[in-house]
């Protein structure tokens, strides 16, 4: 595949997209397994949700 | 399951869970086609293999006014129902919406160098993209910086439907001045003005973009009710540790 004479700017485009697109995926993905695991050690704590609570007779 | 149930943040929880798998395997091969389809499209007759960096560039403009879409909707639903999933889907599409406009505003200032011969005019089109992209981190910083965390969100959904004012000026105004950015060549009366051997991979490639968005912003909304989750089981805790 012949980019022409503005190769530069053509791969130049693509990289920025992919780095930014790359950082976005990355974000998700480790602020997921981020929530999960400080939940994890909450639930560890015996801290639930209001919601989660049996009620007391 | 009827569509009001999935209002319910742990329902909706449960169908992302199963859902995102689904996503971002359509969204890989998505991308996958549209890809293989735009390195085997041919050159522009006057711009060369300069219309390759259109593939991104389009779709990442469709994306950032349709993300301010999305917020816009759910900045109803917070200031009008006050909705805790809305604000929970206006929140996660800001960095989303930002990260697409930064894009659309590198790679159209990439191609612009080439085709125009400058990166940057001050023309109606590039200035209205770029209030838009400084109007999603006035949103962010709303969001990230409110110490009450219910004012911030109120705060970001009045300025994302005041923002929601610039879409139509940024759809319109290449019709409304005289731009360097050229008119619209896709949707407009008289059909698109782009040859189908052009046309075919940027539809594809927008199509994957789209569901790339869908795929994040579902993602970045679970993250977003697990991170609320852990903030009350922490003020619980700390209810506790006082009490």
């Amino acid at each position: 595949m012949n980019l022409g004479p503005h190769a530069d700017f053509i791969v130049a485009a693509y990289a920025v997209t992919v780095f930014v697109v790359a950082a976005l995926v990355a974000w998700v993905v480790l602020d997921y397994s981020a929530q999960r695991r400080i939940l994890g050690d909450l639930e560890e704590q015996g801290i639930s949700r209001r919601s989660q609570r049996k009620e007391t007779p | 399951m009827a569509v009001i149930d999935l209002a319910n943040p742990t329902r909706f929880l449960a169908l992302v869970n199963r859902m995102l798998p689904w996503l971002w395997a359509i969204t890989v091969a998505l991308f996958a086609y549209g890809l293989l389809r735009s390195m085997h499209a041919p050159d522009d007759y006057q711009q060369g293999a300069t219309v390759k960096i259109m593939f991104l560039h389009v779709p990442a403009a469709w994306l950032s006014m349709m993300c301010w879409g999305v917020m816009s909707v759910a900045a109803l639903g917070t200031l009008v129902w006050r909705h805790p999933l809305a604000d929970v889907a206006g929140k996660a599409a800001a960095p989303i919406g930002a990260a697409f406009t930064f894009i659309c505003l590198v790679t159209g200032s990439l191609w612009g160098r080439p085709t125009w011969g400058t990166y940057w005019v001050w023309d109606a089109r590039l200035t209205s993209v770029l209030v838009l992209f400084l109007l999603y981190l006035g949103v962010l910083a709303l969001y990230w910086t409110a110490e009450d965390p219910g004012r911030g969100s109120r705060a970001a959904a009045v300025l994302t439907l005041v923002g929601a004012v610039n879409i139509p000026i940024i759809k319109f105004s290449v019709d409304w001045w005289n731009t360097l950015h050229q008119p619209a060549s896709i949707m407009r009366m008289g059909g698109s003005a782009i040859d189908p051997s052009i046309l075919w991979p940027l539809l594809i490639m927008a199509v994957a973009f789209t569901f790339l968005f869908f795929t994040l912003h579902f993602a970045a909304m679970r993250n977003e009710i697990l991170r609320r989750r852990v903030r009350s089981m922490r003020i619980m805790q700390a209810q506790e540790a006082r009490a």
